[in-house]
């Protein structure tokens, strides 16, 4: 794997959440019936640190939850590496709330499809809405971001790393050559 | 590290950490059952096979509503009714229920090694659900899981096992799981049920009880067949129950959040009194609950490993 650009850095990850931050507040008209759901195990992170964000904005606390996707994937087997399942921690009712997924890469949209089944397995929340850091391309499902952070280009054969402070320790976004 | 193996027959042959993986899995499915929505899609379109050749309800329910909670479909086969008792060999069994197309045989057989030898011959997953008097996995997993949510951790524990050890497939089950988990095992019992040679497994022996309890921070007490014995049994249960059944008056003795295990069915007055089985100390119930997190963990891990064995054959 070689590093090929660093898309982003701390400050930039930091200006990024503010900004989404804004314009979920604006787009929902308040935090009213709003709740954060982080897909595992990146999208905790980014979706803990919206809620950071809203409260500064709003002064209000936004319920946040965890969800795990594996037991949902299409790709038992074809999985690169052996996910492992991890607990998913909603401890709110998510009926008739607008639901705001948060994830760190927005590719195929597959995840997020696996993400929308366990949701609906749930409860029937009003609206969801997706949140990402980073759409690099290449949808394979009819599925779009509401908010980005960033568009990037990417060509199949690279891969793109988040890295943050909670499982890096450190904030940045690279691109990085495939073998 | 992952999964890679495509059967469980028993804890044996499983290295720590893979012990510590099925452990953190079950952890993560726990939470399953306690949604509205008991059910994830994670096995949908595959069919588990539950083969029973002897008499079991918890084990094959268990396993049954561990299936059906990942989505797979289940088929429950008790030999009684088929065509075993035509004289079918356990392997042409095995075969037939291949052809079928299912993916997973849960096992349970009278025959210690009968899972590992019907894996042998099929390419699909076995699970043994216990065989003769080698091995009972996912009790001994239940068993551990339970230890571990309710103490926090496992290494440098003390637990006892207590009952008749010599045919207990879960004490063996057992000792492979905690000792490699770093739990010092006692087992205890009258002298004719203790297996020779067993300290060579990294236990310590007794036959008191009160010494088996004392520094115990868990007891597991096995059940007692005395039932087999008919018309003898009950002078001998009760005679075992006044020198090895678990009572509030020998728990005043040990310490006091000892935890009190059981595999079930009790035999409430010879293994352990009601008072007991049914205080603060005992967790018998959440065992049987923690049992369902447990097989669904291993349903899905030897699933995922067979459906990679398989791609990777078609690639070769």
């Amino acid at each position: 794997m070689k590093e090929k650009a660093k898309i982003l850095d701390k400050d930039a990850i930091a200006r990024i959440a503010t900004r989404i931050s804004h314009e979920i507040v604006e787009k929902n008209k308040g935090v009213e019936n709003l709740c954060l759901i982080g897909i595992r195990n990146r999208g905790v992170y980014l979706a803990q640190r919206l809620a950071k964000c809203i409260k500064n904005i709003e002064g209000a606390d936004i319920p946040t939850g965890a969800l795990d996707i594996t037991l949902y994937r299409d790709d038992l087997a074809l999985a690169s590496g052996q996910p492992l399942v991890r607990k998913t921690e909603i401890d709110f009712d998510i009926n008739g709330k607008n639901l705001i997924l948060v994830d760190d890469v927005l590719y195929t949209g597959r995840t997020v499809r696996a993400a929308l089944d366990a949701l609906i397995d749930f409860g029937r929340p009003k609206s969801i809405s997706l949140a990402v850091l980073i759409d690099r391309g290449h949808r394979e499902l009819p599925i779009r971001a509401d908010y980005a952070g960033k568009n990037i280009p990417t060509s199949k054969d690279e891969a793109v790393e988040v890295r943050l402070q909670e499982t890096e320790g450190v904030d940045e976004v690279v691109i990085v050559e495939k073998n | 590290m992952g999964w890679i193996r495509k059967d469980l027959l028993g804890l044996e042959e499983l290295s720590q950490e893979e012990l510590e993986l099925i452990l953190s899995t079950a952890e993560s499915f726990k939470e399953v059952s306690s949604r509205e929505i008991k059910k994830v899609p994670a096995l949908r379109g595959k069919t588990v096979v539950n083969l029973f050749y002897e008499p079991s309800t918890r084990t094959r329910v268990s396993f049954e509503v561990a299936a059906k909670r990942l989505s797979a479909d289940v088929i429950n086969i008790a030999t009684e009714t088929s065509s075993v008792k035509k004289g079918e060999t356990l392997i042409d069994t095995g075969r037939n229920i291949e052809a079928l197309k299912a993916d997973i045989i849960v096992m349970r057989h009278n025959f210690s090694g009968a899972a590992v030898m019907l894996a042998r011959h099929v390419n699909l997953s076995v699970v043994n659900a216990g065989d003769g008097w080698h091995e009972h996995p996912t009790q001994a997993l239940l068993d551990i899981f339970t230890l571990k949510e309710k103490l926090g951790k496992l290494e440098g524990l003390n637990v006892s096992i207590v009952g008749d050890i010599a045919h207990s497939r879960v004490a063996r089950s057992n000792i492979w799981g905690l000792t490699k988990l770093g739990v010092k095992v006692t087992v205890c019992a009258p002298k004719m049920l203790i297996p020779v040679a067993i300290e060579k497994m990294g236990v310590a022996v007794t036959s008191d009880i009160d010494e088996a309890l004392r520094n115990a921070d868990a007891v597991n007490v096995l059940r007692m067949q005395f039932e087999r014995d008919g018309e003898t049994a009950f002078p001998k249960q009760l005679e075992y129950f006044k020198e090895f059944g678990i009572t509030q008056e020998r728990l005043k003795k040990a310490k006091k959040d000892i935890i009190v295990m059981h595999p079930g069915p009790i035999n409430r007055g010879i293994e352990m009194s009601s008072d007991v089985a049914d205080g603060a100390n005992s967790v018998i119930l959440e065992q049987v609950t923690n049992g369902i997190a447990v097989r669904m963990a291993v349903l899905f891990l030897v699933a995922q490993a067979n459906e990679k064995i398989k791609n990777n054959e078609d690639f070769n």
